[in-house]
């Protein structure tokens, strides 16, 4: 038996121990504790230590709020979680826990940390290190700050836990099942409504799980939550979440539920996804998130063993664990005199119940309890600072006079400190929603205000007082909630609740301090961040005024914490300080996710090749079983090259180059965009889109095309055949294919609504391989019927179909290399036969396989233009140098009136052309500026950039295409492209290197 | 995220959509007499209205249409969702 358990009480399994390890050490626990709860049945306090200043840190809370108690749970090497509330992780046999940050050891003594590291962390220190030698930084600072500071370590291997994802359609969804969630849940469901109901809590029932003596409609508290949760169950409408977190609110009622399924097993079933991801959408919303108790603000609150005491009760109550031997309880609200009966009553001593409130205020139903049971109370105290090292062994008290002087009233000894700052609503998902907050002064928070979408608040979270009210504010929204989402009526319940009414309300801020002394220690408003009241008060010194402002100089409320115990103390010490109220210093933003969420739950199956849609073209396996070497564009992977024995990329791509222009190469072009449009106005849509003129294009010929946006710059390009009078066969860039498509119907469905005319995309419908070089027709020659391949029948820019290998075909004579080339277009389902028969076919004429590379390189030798590549976004047709393809008699064509502005024709744009290095054996980088003359000083005057640039093995030395100023008039100079250690000159060139008047093209 | 309720199809989420910029900006009928102001006000001048916003949505991931939306851009609520060459329908004073 653990020292601190109780004999009997909680909810815990007391006929089932089980073992566990916290950082080496083998302890016992109860099936139901939470690690927190078993730790300290052992007396075990010192959990972790703070993020700046290493300070041991025990346990605040006992629930999500705890900001102090994070720990990694290891399950083996890739199974490792960290920063875990071990208020949340439920004990199972065998779990194993460490604790984190606890540099330089959990035990070491706090003074040579403190001293070594608080004068490189004062508030806003991550802004102010920015200031320093930015080589000290680099060097010294940043690895030791980063060492230093921080929370738990992520694992270093791959998660190999599956997730899962779910999308759920629903009535009302209910967010907490304390009393006031499951009387709503109950609510919405007697009328009909579809519900669902989740809690971040293994079992449900809220706050009543750390309750005695409350009784619901004549039942014990725990026998009302079986039978609640029982007649929930049964219902087919409504699915119960236990063990889920809402993390976010997004907007339409979108919330965001993680489902954590196996965490809390020993051997998890190999079946079971780890954690679940909801993604719901409700047609209404109820928060019943309730409330959070605050500490309060003094000096030294910190120490392991200085407690909420809520979290104390709840220890008691619900887990059977006493906290400590002997209490001192600081009440800033009547909550702490509750907890303080039942400690008492649970053994624990209570030395004194110091109240920080005057006596006027200290007199509501609990305090009177605490009285009448004989406790010591005294008001009108304050803290003025704790003793202990790794736990608290005495609290030193003030009492403040009825002047605001502050004298030293006492110094009790304890093992245990308990505080009550009065509750902080939980309107974070409220927030979220955007709905309004208002500021309730009797209370001393924030509590719902306005919803902006269908939602609604009930229970604590909307400051209820007493159990009853919850209850009845619960059963009223349920009822309301179902009416508003399915039109169907119910009456709400009527609960008898019995409960003795502990008022929660309290004053945010710190606890008053002797004026001009220095305080003793440091007084922690936000645990998890190390931001004290010191940090505060620095940045408004500093001149930082906004809350806002203040939360990011300090980063007081980020983090995990999102200012769940921190926020409202901030707020009102901010506001003493600065002699506002709490709304005029405003209030920071509640950001997702209320508690953190994994990655893996966001990814879901979306990870390795289900990360992103796979394109594969039709000679992929080939491909495969080739060796060829893969690139990714866009979501296609596209052949890079082949290599062949150990081959370098260069060797390769000189290769496969050099057997295009001597015999023949074969390429899978089937990622190039396809579009087919049809209808009567099929050459009017197109005349009014693209730059050219297509009525004077005969059916079974192509061009190519040029498509501007409505500004004059270039958008996409692409061979453009005419396979009917109604019907073009439009080929797109592989990037451009779906945006082309977009803008195609944009402009059909809302501009020229007067054209008869339809597109299909039919990108996948076809298998293209590119057949380039001079001994293509001989290739193809074996394999074609119903088709003259000669150059008479089908000359450059034809279209025919035919078979090849029984297969249909349709067969474009086009080049993108300046060979004689041709694209055979088969059904997708033949393109790898085709592309087997084909390559078997050709090697009687040295037929080689050749890849994106070689495809640039000789395209570039030519000066064929890759939009997107050598243009920008802000290049026209003249710019590019293809403003020849511009349908010049047209009225309008998209892009026409944009052309014809002053700023696109004049004369010093950037033009394309070529580039020659001096040295042939250079190549440029693509990217890299040009300048007119070498040696300039910083900032040179560039006057273009290098767009293409390659070795060209044809040719035997280097290649490059570059936008330059004013260029096409600068052929023949000299220019200059400065790199780390030389300017290298090049000699501006006309963009085509290789084949200039088309012989071969036209063989 | 959103619920978009297509006229073609009825509600679906946001992610089905692509958004198209704002509603009724009519290309000039006859763009060779358009003046260089009058270019530069359709190319690239838009309304970045607080309120009540008439925008262009596709449904891009579904029937493929376009359609027209009013949505008031300080709440994200849609007040209504119309066809292409439809004019927006009147919106309630008293509206949420
Ligand atoms: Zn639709």
């Amino acid at each position: 038996m653990s020292r601190f358990r109780t004999t009997r009480g909680g909810r815990i399994d007391r006929s089932r121990p089980v073992r566990f390890r916290f950082d080496g050490r083998d302890y016992e626990g109860f099936a139901g504790d939470t690690l927190a709860a078993a730790l300290l049945a052992s007396g075990v306090h010192l959990l972790g230590r703070s993020f700046k200043y290493h300070r041991p840190r025990g346990i605040l809370a006992a629930g999500a709020e705890e900001p102090n108690a994070l720990v990694t749970v290891v399950r083996d090497a890739a199974r490792r979680t960290p920063n875990l509330r071990a208020t949340q992780i439920e004990v199972y046999e065998g779990l194993v826990a460490e604790s984190q940050n606890r540099w330089p050891s959990l035990a070491l003594d706090v003074g040579a940390v403190n001293g070594l590291f608080a004068a490189f962390l004062p508030a806003g220190f991550y802004n102010k290190t920015f200031m320093w030698p930015r080589s000290a930084w680099h060097a010294l600072y940043e690895p030791r700050i980063r060492a230093a500071a921080g929370l738990g370590v992520a694992p270093g291997l791959p998660d190999p836990d599956r997730y899962a994802q779910r999308y759920a359609h629903c009535d009302v969804l209910v967010v907490g099942a304390g009393p006031a969630g499951l009387a709503a849940a109950a609510g919405a469901a007697s009328a009909g409504a579809r519900v669902i109901l989740c809690d971040e809590q293994h079992e449900f029932g809220g706050s009543l799980l750390a309750e005695r003596g409350a009784t619901i409609d004549a039942m014990a508290a725990a026998d009302w939550i079986v039978a609640q949760h029982a007649a929930l169950a049964s219902n087919p409408r409504v699915t119960l979440l236990p063990r889920t977190t809402a993390f976010g609110y997004f907007p339409h009622n979108n919330v965001g539920l993680c489902e954590r399924i196996t965490d809390h097993l020993a051997r998890p079933p190999a079946a079971l996804p780890r954690e679940r991801l909801w993604q719901v959408r409700a047609r209404e919303v109820i928060f019943a998130t309730g409330a959070i108790e605050r500490p309060l603000v003094f000096p030294g609150n910190d120490r392991p063993g200085v407690m909420l005491a809520s979290a104390a009760r709840s220890y008691l109550n619900r887990y059977g664990v006493q906290v400590g031997s002997r209490a001192v309880v600081l009440a800033g609200s009547d909550a702490a005199y509750a907890a303080a009966l039942d400690l008492a009553a649970g053994g624990v001593a209570i030395a004194l119940i110091a109240d920080v409130r005057e006596p006027g205020r200290a007199q509501g139903p609990a305090a009177t309890a605490a009285r009448d049971a004989g406790l010591a109370v005294e008001t009108s105290m304050t803290a003025l600072g704790t003793s202990g090292r790794r736990r608290v062994s005495g609290v030193h008290l003030g009492r403040v006079g009825n002047d605001g002087s502050i004298r030293p009233a006492a110094s009790l000894r304890c093992d245990v400190l308990l505080m009550s700052g009065g509750y902080t609503p939980s309107v974070h998902l409220h927030s979220q929603s955007r709905g309004k907050l208002e500021f309730d002064a009797a209370f001393g928070a924030f509590v719902p205000g306005t919803a902006a979408e269908r939602t609604r608040c009930a229970g604590g979270v909307r400051a209820t007082h007493t159990l009853g009210a919850a209850l009845e504010d619960g059963a009223a929204a349920g009822v309301a909630a179902a009416l508003a989402a399915t039109g169907h009526a119910a009456a709400a319940h009527r609960y008898a609740a019995r409960l003795p009414e502990a008022r929660l309300e309290g004053t945010p801020g710190a606890l008053p301090q002797p004026a001009g002394a220095v305080p003793p220690a440091k007084a922690f408003v936000d645990f998890q961040n190390d931001v004290t009241t010191r940090d505060l008060a620095l940045a408004r010194r500093e001149g930082f005024e906004s809350i806002e402002h203040i939360k990011r100089y300090t980063t007081t409320g980020m983090a995990t914490d999102q200012g769940k115990t921190s926020g409202l103390n901030a707020l009102g010490f901010v506001a003493a300080e600065s002699e506002r109220r709490i709304p005029e210093v405003g209030l920071t933003t509640y950001r997702m996710p209320y508690t953190p969420v994994t990655f893996g739950s966001f990814a879901g199956v979306a990870r390795g090749e289900l990360f992103d849609p796979l394109r594969k073209t039709p000679s992929h396996d080939w491909v495969v079983a080739q060796g060829g070497v893969f690139e990714d564009v866009g979501q296609w992977k596209r052949t890079r090259y082949f290599p062949l024995g150990g081959e370098s990329l260069r060797a390769a791509v000189d290769r496969e180059c050099l057997a295009v222009r001597q015999h023949v190469g074969m390429f899978d072009a089937s990622t190039l965009g396809k579009i087919e449009v049809v209808g009567r106005d099929a050459a009017t849509f197109l005349n009014r889109l693209y730059v050219n003129n297509w009525s004077t294009l005969a059916p079974g010929r192509a061009r190519y095309g040029i498509l501007l946006r409505d500004d004059g710059f270039v958008y996409d390009d692409g061979v453009v055949a005419r396979l009917a009078e109604d019907r073009f066969h439009v080929t797109t860039t592989t990037g451009g294919a779906a945006r082309v498509f977009g803008m195609m119907e944009d402009y059909i469905q809302t501009e020229w609504t007067d054209l008869s005319v339809w597109i299909t995309s039919t990108t996948e419908q076809w298998a293209v391989i590119a057949l380039q070089g001079p001994r293509a027709r001989d290739v193809l020659a074996g394999l074609v019927s119903g088709v003259d391949l000669s150059p008479a029948a089908l000359p450059h820019m034809a279209v025919a179909h035919g078979r090849i290998c029984g297969v249909p075909m349709m067969l474009f004579r086009v080049s993108f290399s300046g060979e004689l080339g041709f694209e055979i277009n088969v059904p997708a389902d033949y393109g790898a036969e085709t592309w087997a028969a084909i390559h078997a076919a050709g090697q009687a004429h040295r037929i080689t396989p050749y890849g994106t590379e070689a495809m640039h390189v000789l395209r570039a030798e030519k000066g064929y233009i890759i939009v997107g590549q050598d243009t920008d976004g802000t290049m026209t047709p003249d710019d590019a140098g293809v403003a020849w393809a511009i349908g010049k008699a047209k009225s309008d064509f998209v892009g026409k009136r944009g052309l014809a502005r002053a700023a696109l024709r004049r004369p010093d744009r950037k033009q394309l052309v070529g580039l020659a290095t001096v040295d042939p054996g250079v190549v440029l980088e693509e990217g890299a500026q040009v300048v007119a003359t070498p040696g300039q000083a910083v900032p040179l005057q560039m006057i273009g950039h290098v767009t293409s640039s390659y070795h060209s093995p044809v040719l035997g030395r280097s290649i490059a295409l570059a936008a330059i100023v004013g260029g096409r008039a600068r052929t023949g100079q000299t220019l200059y492209v400065p790199m780390p250690g030389a300017d290298i000159p090049v000699q501006v060139t006309p963009p085509v290197f290789y084949d200039r008047d088309g012989a071969r093209l036209n063989a | 995220m959103l619920i978009i309720d297509c006229p073609y199809c009825g509600p679906r989420p946001e992610l089905e959509f692509a958004h198209g910029g704002q509603a009724h900006v009519v290309r000039p009928a006859d763009p060779a007499a358009a003046s260089d102001d009058d270019w530069l006000q359709y190319l690239y001048l838009r309304d970045n209205t607080r309120g009540v916003f008439a925008e262009r949505w596709r449904h891009a991931r579904g029937c493929g249409r376009f359609f027209n939306a009013l949505r008031d851009t300080t709440t994200d609520q849609f007040l209504a969702t119309y066809r292409a060459g439809e004019q927006p329908p009147a919106v309630p004073r008293d509206r949420p």
